[in-house]
């Protein structure tokens, strides 16, 4: 039993990692409409800006905060520079698109950081805050901060007019046009946030897995399995699918399957969800009256 | 009457497709002017270039600006609302985050509550819907919805694509007499195409007859009506 507990407590702190990155693909899912494949090496690389930024000497809180602002502007980059020829493709191209990003981001961070790990500092003591905590301080401020952050992204798109306008401009870009939005710039805001979001999961996730190119390759996936069990519409969804594909993943791993094979949870899910609920747990059904 | 909109010697094209051919036309400032013509006569097409939805070349004026280079998102700030083709609903948002995204860049600083409560007013079926999915609305309500959203851009001139399309005759009417009332109260002018010639010019002060991209006829609505030989061979009834 204690064994057991364990295990949906740690499951709990992976699935706030699953859930950040997660949150960064519905975020770019309810911008464009795309799922971004290159999400997790986006963040990796962000990841890579903040050790580089520490180990220049700037404090940690600095680092982050200087992190974030440049994964935003590198995420608008990329979308009006990159995508923005694929505007008008199909939804095919862009998928390509990002899966090219993805390649791109991956060879790079190998090119220019090399492919040793690096170990990154947690901004949070690596000790459990009492003996009989299961949780240390670090995965407790993980689930904290993804908390916040998502709190931040559900205000942002729920109850701000550019998050209304960015809603609209993914939904029907001509009828957005016709009322006056800018949708290049949303789309390209909407890259800058998840981007900002993604920078947040990596500089996170890091001090877990230690920092390597290929670090968020599994994680992608498990945070893509969140987001669909969740509801691509939907960042609670993505919250609540992190946190139950976490503990499903540790305890398959634990007592059914053995580690080997717990990737392949996540693909169960992500096919399982598309099947039987392709809306997710807590996503908006599209209804059209014809 | 001074002219609010107007377009001279206007081509048009998708690709290489040829669609609109030398317009020359003025959009009068607080009238109701029309477009009528049979399908594929160019009429939703003038509607697109207006708005920059569209390849053209030629001249655009709107209240003395230059228009034809700017972008749709551009011009609809200017003040120009365009209700599309199928109605441009946000299906899965609400019907208020739908009005919401029509008051988004709206000119006027006027307070945009007073606009609310008049639309609800205007369209009392919209406010008992409000928090509704805009897709489960009936196309008449959709239909409202798409003008109240062009209204709460406080704009000068409302470009409306076959309002009539697909409604019930007595939800046409009830859109047409809204229609005039924003005309007369709010000094909104209106462009309006529509396959329902009797019903536009009853609307309509000003009248243009379209045929394959090129103007045929134009004239005070009344004339247009009168005349049995035109009327017969272009619109119809």
């Amino acid at each position: 039993m204690e064994g057991l507990i364990q295990q949906v407590f740690a499951g709990l702190a992976n699935g706030a990692i699953y859930a950040a990155l997660g949150i960064a693909l519905v975020i770019i899912y309810q911008a464009t409409h795309h799922i971004n494949f290159a999400q997790g090496e986006m963040a990796m690389f962000s990841t890579y800006i903040a050790w580089s930024l520490i180990n220049a000497g700037i404090p940690y809180w600095w680092a982050f905060a200087a992190t974030i602002v440049l994964s935003f502007v590198g995420g608008v980059a990329i979308q009006r520079i990159v995508l923005r020829p694929f505007d008008h493709a199909p939804a095919l191209s862009v998928i390509l698109v990002s899966v090219g990003l993805l390649l791109v981001f991956n060879s790079l961070a190998g090119w220019l950081f090399t492919y040793t790990m690096k170990s990154f500092p947690s901004p949070f003591p690596a000790t459990a805050p009492s003996p009989t905590s299961y949780l240390s301080m670090h995965e407790i401020g993980i689930i904290a901060v993804t908390g916040a952050m998502l709190a931040m992204v559900y205000a942002f798109f729920r109850l701000t007019p550019l998050g209304l306008a960015m809603r609209a401009a993914a939904e029907n870009p001509v009828s957005s046009a016709l009322s006056g939005i800018n949708v290049g710039r949303m789309l390209a805001t909407g890259w800058g946030l998840a981007a900002a979001v993604g920078a947040v999961a990596g500089m996170l996730v890091a001090p877990i897995v230690f920092l390597d190119p290929n670090m968020m390759s599994g994680i992608i996936i498990y945070s893509l399995a969140a987001a669909l069990l969740g509801g691509i519409t939907n960042p609670w969804g993505a919250m609540v699918g992190g946190f139950i594909v976490g503990i499903v993943e540790n305890i398959a791993g634990a007592y059914l399957l053995g580690t080997e094979v717990k990737l392949a949870i996540a693909l169960a899910i992500i096919v399982g969800v598309l099947l039987v609920k392709p809306a997710g747990l807590f996503g908006q059904r599209s209804v059209k009256r014809v | 009457m001074n002219a609010l909109l107007e377009a001279r010697q206007l081509h048009g094209a998708y690709g290489r497709t040829q669609v609109l051919r030398g317009l020359n036309f003025a959009i009068g400032d607080g009238a109701v002017t029309t477009f009528l013509g049979a399908n594929g006569a160019g009429k939703t097409s003038t509607l697109r270039a207006i708005c920059g939805m569209i390849n053209t070349t030629g001249e655009i004026t709107f209240d003395g600006k230059r228009i034809e280079r700017l972008r749709p998102d551009q011009i609809a700030r200017l003040g120009i609302a365009h209700v599309p083709e199928g109605r441009g609903t946000f299906s899965r948002l609400s019907v208020e985050e739908n009005l919401n995204v029509g008051a988004l860049q709206r000119r006027s600083k006027a307070p945009v509550a007073g606009e609310y409560e008049l639309i609800y007013h205007y369209f009392p079926r919209l406010k008992e819907r409000r928090k509704q999915q805009a897709g489960t609305l009936s196309g008449g309500e959709q239909q409202m919805l798409a003008i109240s959203r062009a209204l709460l851009m406080s704009p000068r001139l409302i470009l409306m694509d076959e309002p009539s399309f697909g409604l019930a005759p007595l939800v046409v009417r009830e859109i047409f007499q809204i229609m005039r009332v924003i005309n007369s109260d709010r000094k909104v002018s209106l462009l309006l195409v529509e396959q329902n010639a009797a019903l536009a010019l009853e609307l309509a002060d000003q009248c243009y007859v379209l045929e394959s991209g090129h103007i045929v006829a134009s004239g005070p609505s009344a004339t247009i009506k009168n005349d049995d030989a035109l009327r017969r061979a272009y619109l119809g009834y």
